[in-house]
């Protein structure tokens, strides 16, 4: 347990093996993780709380805290040595509950950098419980921390008021911490710098930029140096040859593999459970899930995004939001359905669904965006500029329509920035792995089901009936032919998958980006509709939903108008 | 207070919702805060506050109190 941001997770993930498990409290919105770990001849479950600054119900994460408090038997409490008197506040209101605890004073090391001086016996002697330095990031002093875990104690604490126990922590900084003064080191100046306005901007451009180019780079290496040649080498001979076997046509053979393009298998257009179910989530999402998240880690744990969202905040005011919603923003384009639930930490019921809204509506997620550059960059990549420019501008304009009409009041921004931190590889793939996994356990399951039901549903007919339905509109106005609503009703079973139908189409370039965009925009894909309807209720989604799709509509048309 | 300056917060003009949110971030009277940066339109200021720099919305901010001495 303890304040945000002081490498509970590290050292999290220094006690516990790899079966790591990510979970909800139940009822409530907020997350933690628990594991394993050997305690001598034992195991023992533990848990990673979320950080709190206080165990004080100021929030839905403190009132789970402190509830998980009551249920274990030991606590470890982190303690950023470089925040001495903020963290101790927390201290002493977890000894005031008298649970046997360990204090983990973490980020020994950057004490001695920032000319910090702490007295350990004096500050063990004042607390009365064990006092170890760690430095997570390189496993010190987590040895000496698990031994002294069966020394924990639960001395005597009165329970204080909050000013009385304000007054404690300072005496105890004052007997047991000594600051010399030193100068501004360049990382410091690295920090300041990245907040004020002019520079701040600048580095945030670089780092958006260089973060976009780093996921194209994984993502399309991880395609086209393991994947295709997987696929195209070992995959598709054996799929061929299953093909021949089931007599090259008939049910099980549309089911399976799907039809054959021009005698072989296209795993794009094929459409069988075997081939394109397999190929979209593994050959053309997963690999940018992968990058996305690596890159999403490494900016989370180096403790760039309060400093973007510090930047944002003003703009995005403007929408309606607080700065804090640039991180589910971002997280959209990854996955929507984790941006949604990440939606959870802002904190008004409008800020919510504002957030939601604009990421299902206007936020491609990493798979539809595979799609994008797939087959929209096929035909140049000024179309793929056509298509994020676009999404980009309804962002904007729809967030700053909402926000006019939306009623309810956005708060203001508080958060604490840290310092920036190298964060140490093994959390970074822990937390890459926990969140890649998650992604395939949920995607590939729905994404066979959505290849199946287009099968049957291709089979009884029904797209045919739909298509004609609606063709005065798709035509005329979005300028696409009918059969692009089969693709428009497939988005809502998945989006990349849908995209994909426009390709057997021969579309010209311009309707292939009316096409990706009011997919894109049009409506939510079921598991993204599942998780809105879950996180702001009926009402709110009927709202949302209705929102989409006219948007939808009205841009495409407009889109349809202005590229002819 | 301009970027670099210090003071000692005096009092904070809020319900006890925002006093506590504050306050858990070590944000109290009587607490020595100093100015790092400002964001141009009205946009979130940054201050220390002992070891730690909090970001801080302008509206919340200006009802932080603080002496400056």
């Amino acid at each position: 347990m303890g304040n945000p941001n002081v490498g509970k997770s590290v050292i999290f993930s220094r006690l516990t093996g790899v079966k790591v498990i990510a979970s909800n409290y139940p009822g409530t919105t907020v997350g933690y993780t628990h594991g394993y770990m050997k305690l001598g001849e034992e195991t023992v479950e533990v848990t990673d709380v979320p950080g709190t600054y206080t165990l004080e119900p100021t929030s839905e994460a403190e009132e789970v805290a402190s509830q998980m408090l009551d249920s274990g038997d030991l606590v470890i409490n982190v303690v950023d040595a470089t925040n001495l008197e903020r963290n101790l506040y927390l201290t002493l209101q977890l000894l005031e509950r008298n649970i046997p605890m360990v204090v983990a004073l973490n980020m020994w090391d950057d004490t001695e950098h920032r000319g910090i001086h702490i007295d350990l016996d004096k500050l063990k002697e004042l607390l009365g419980v064990p006092v170890i330095p760690t430095v997570a990031v390189t496993a010190q002093g987590i040895k000496e921390l698990v031994e002294n875990i069966p020394r924990a104690t639960s001395p005597e604490t009165p329970i204080r008021s909050t000013d009385e126990r304000w007054v404690a922590v300072g005496h105890i900084t004052d007997q047991v911490q000594r600051i010399v003064h030193r100068h501004h080191t360049w990382r410091e100046r690295l920090e300041d710098a990245s907040v004020r306005p002019l520079t701040g901007g600048i580095i945030a451009l670089v780092v958006l930029a260089v973060a976009f180019l780093v996921i194209r780079f994984i993502g399309e290496s991880l395609i086209g140096y393991a994947l295709d040649p997987l696929f195209d080498n070992l995959w598709a001979p054996v799929m061929l040859r299953l093909s021949d076997l089931l007599g090259g046509s008939g049910f099980l053979h549309n089911i399976l593999i799907g039809k054959l393009v021009g005698g072989e298998i296209n795993f794009v257009e094929s459409l069988g459970l075997l081939t394109t179910g397999l190929y979209v989530p593994f050959a053309m999402v997963l690999p940018y899930i992968v990058s996305f998240y690596l890159v999403l880690g490494l900016l989370e744990d180096f403790g760039y995004l309060p400093r973007l969202a510090v930047l944002m905040d003003t703009v995005m005011h403007r929408l309606g939001l607080h700065g804090y919603a640039i991180i589910p923003t971002m997280l959209g384009l990854g996955c929507n359905v984790p941006a949604i639930l990440a939606t959870r930490i802002l904190e008004s019921k409008r800020e919510r669904f504002i957030a939601a809204t604009l990421i299902s509506i206007a936020i491609p997620c990493a798979a539809l965006q595979a799609m994008i550059f797939g087959l929209v960059g096929q035909r140049g990549i000024q179309y793929v500029a056509i298509v994020y420019g676009t999404l980009f501008i309804v962002w904007v304009v729809l967030g700053l329509i909402l926000n006019r009409f939306t009623k309810g009041l956005s708060p203001e921004l508080l958060i604490e920035i840290p310092p920036y931190r190298m964060p140490p590889w093994r959390t970074v793939l822990q937390k890459l792995w926990m969140r890649t996994f998650g992604f395939l356990k949920e995607a590939v399951p729905i994404i066979l089901g959505a290849v199946l039901v287009i099968n049957i549903l291709y089979a009884l007919g029904v797209f045919d009936a739909i298509a004609n339905f609606t063709a005065p509109v798709v035509t005329g106005f979005l300028g696409l032919p009918k059969e692009a609503v089969t693709a428009i009703v497939i988005g809502f079973l998945r989006k990349d998958v849908a995209l994909g139908m426009l390709a057997p189409l021969e579309l010209s370039a311009n309707q292939l980006v009316v096409g990706s965009v009011v997919l894109a925009m049009f409506f939510p894909c079921i598991a993204t509709f599942v998780v809105i309807l879950r996180e702001l209720g009926v009402k709110s989604m009927l709202k949302s939903t209705g929102i989409m799709i006219v948007a939808a509509l009205l841009v495409g048309g407009a889109l349809n108008l202005i590229l002819q | 207070m301009r970027a670099g300056q210090s003071g000692v917060v005096f009092q904070i003009q809020g319900g006890q919702g925002m006093i506590n949110r504050l306050g858990a971030l070590g944000i109290r009277p009587g607490k020595r805060v100093t100015k790092v940066s400002s964001m141009f339109m009205r946009g979130p200021i940054t201050i220390q506050v002992g070891n730690g720099r909090v970001a801080i919305g302008f509206g919340m901010a200006k009802r932080i109190v603080v002496d400056l001495s």
